[in-house]
């Protein structure tokens, strides 16, 4: 009953140290007759803070924390998977990008080797045309200065008869020309 | 009266009740347990119940409290100290705000009482000797024989093994106790000393700027020492229990 008798009035405080002083202490701290209300009512508030924090704030506040690291975990790795599906994605378009790509050299190179062959073939052809006919114009050339040789034995036969003739008054033998023709023209 | 730094301290009966003799009031100590408890399950229970994923100011507040604690215990006493969590998150929350609380004008300040931080101490310390007997038997006695010393020497090391944890929650309850008290009656002189030098007349009231700056210091580093001194009873409670866990140290 100290406690109450130190709250009734401020100016009792001389009146009250008697009654502190029979405790053994006037230091509110050290007065013993207050213990068992602290220690009861302590008892009572940290008990049911105790029951209040480990029923209720702290499985609460734990089950937050919780779902955040579950629900960033689990955002993290659906990142890395759509991730992974994007690098097959790639993977695969490159893939099919080197294919066409090989195709499209292939298809570009049988073209060319085609056109080649078929112009080359055509090529051939026409020169082969062009020989022929060259063949043809030297043989009709060689066959054309043959007869003109043969011609101009007849003509200077003709013409060196005449000369003699005119010369000596007499046409020589056949035999004759035909040697002296030989020999000049040899 | 006014001046008086023990007045505070004063326990003051709001209900009398006593039960056999024995005076269990309602006092206003009782009075300032309640409130802590009830503002600080109210701020917790309140602040977490968006349990939004992204937290709000103060839904952070509370998970900042929590990760705390826990970062400290599972630092002093591992995973396996985690079964504690719940009384040393109450214990940290309770001699928190109290502390706190007492850091209002006119409030009473729960832990300024030796009985009470001893009553927590206490708390700790049986949870710490009734856990570890049950969990290592009497393994648990390792505790004051730390290996690794010579024979010769065992007998003398175990008597001062003993003797520290005997003073463990004397010193628990003491260092918080102590703390508490002693801010508060400095903030008080302090402050007492501005009321009387101001009825001094103007000289008297020029020099009263001189304990009101440091007042104002000391409401700062009663605000620290408020939050370190739970800290610290918080970081002790956490080493002994990992003595329970671990005695072979």
């Amino acid at each position: 009953m100290a406690g109450q008798t130190h709250s009734t009035t401020e100016g009792m405080h001389e009146a009250i140290e008697v009654p502190a002083a029979e405790h053994g202490a006037g230091f509110p701290p050290f007065d013993s007759t207050t213990f068992a209300s602290q220690l009861l009512w302590l008892a009572i508030t940290f008990g049911v803070f105790y029951w209040i924090m480990k029923n209720v704030a702290v499985p609460r506040i734990s089950g937050i924390l919780e779902d955040r690291r579950d629900r960033i975990a689990g955002d993290i790795s659906e990142a890395n998977r759509l991730k992974e599906e994007t690098d097959a994605a790639i993977a695969a378009y490159e893939q099919a990008l080197a294919e066409a790509r090989n195709k499209a050299h292939g298809i570009a190179h049988e073209t060319r080797a085609k056109l080649k062959a078929d112009h080359e073939a055509r090529r051939e052809k026409v020169e082969a045309e062009l020989n022929g006919k060259l063949k043809e114009a030297e043989a009709q050339i060689a066959a054309t200065k043959t007869d003109a040789l043969s011609q101009i034995g007849d003509i200077a036969g003709e013409s060196a008869s005449a000369l003699v003739e005119q010369l000596i008054g007499k046409a020589p033998t056949k035999t004759d020309l035909n040697k002296a023709l030989k020999s000049a023209m040899n | 009266m006014a001046n008086d730094p023990i007045h505070q301290f004063h326990i003051q009966t709001l209900f009398p009740i006593e039960v056999g003799g024995m005076d269990f009031s309602f006092t206003n100590s009782s009075l300032f347990m309640v409130l802590t408890v009830a503002a600080t399950s109210a701020f917790l229970i309140f602040s977490t119940s968006g349990r939004g994923l992204v937290p709000t100011r103060l839904q952070s507040i509370s998970e900042m409290a929590y990760e705390f604690v826990a970062g400290t215990l599972r630092s002093a006493a591992g995973t396996e100290g985690m079964r504690f969590f719940p009384l040393v998150f109450s214990l940290f929350m309770f001699v928190l705000v109290a502390n706190l609380f007492g850091m209002f004008p006119y409030f009473f300040t729960v832990t300024s009482h030796i009985i009470v931080t001893f009553a927590l101490a206490m708390l700790v310390i049986l949870t710490v000797i009734i856990y570890g007997f049950m969990r290592n038997g009497m393994k648990f006695l390792k505790l004051f024989v730390p290996s690794g010393v010579p024979a010769a020497l065992i007998p003398l090391v175990t008597l001062i093994e003993v003797i520290s944890f005997l003073s463990r929650p004397i010193s628990l309850s003491v260092r918080l106790f102590a703390n508490m008290l002693a801010g508060h009656i400095t903030l008080k002189v302090f402050s007492g000393f501005i009321v009387s030098l101001s009825a001094m007349g103007a000289v008297g009231i020029f020099g009263s700027i001189l304990p009101l700056g440091m007042t104002v210091a000391l409401t700062a580093l009663e605000f620290l020492v408020a939050f370190l001194q739970a800290y610290v009873f918080t970081v002790l409670t956490c080493m002994y229990l990992n003595d329970a866990i671990h005695p072979s140290h």
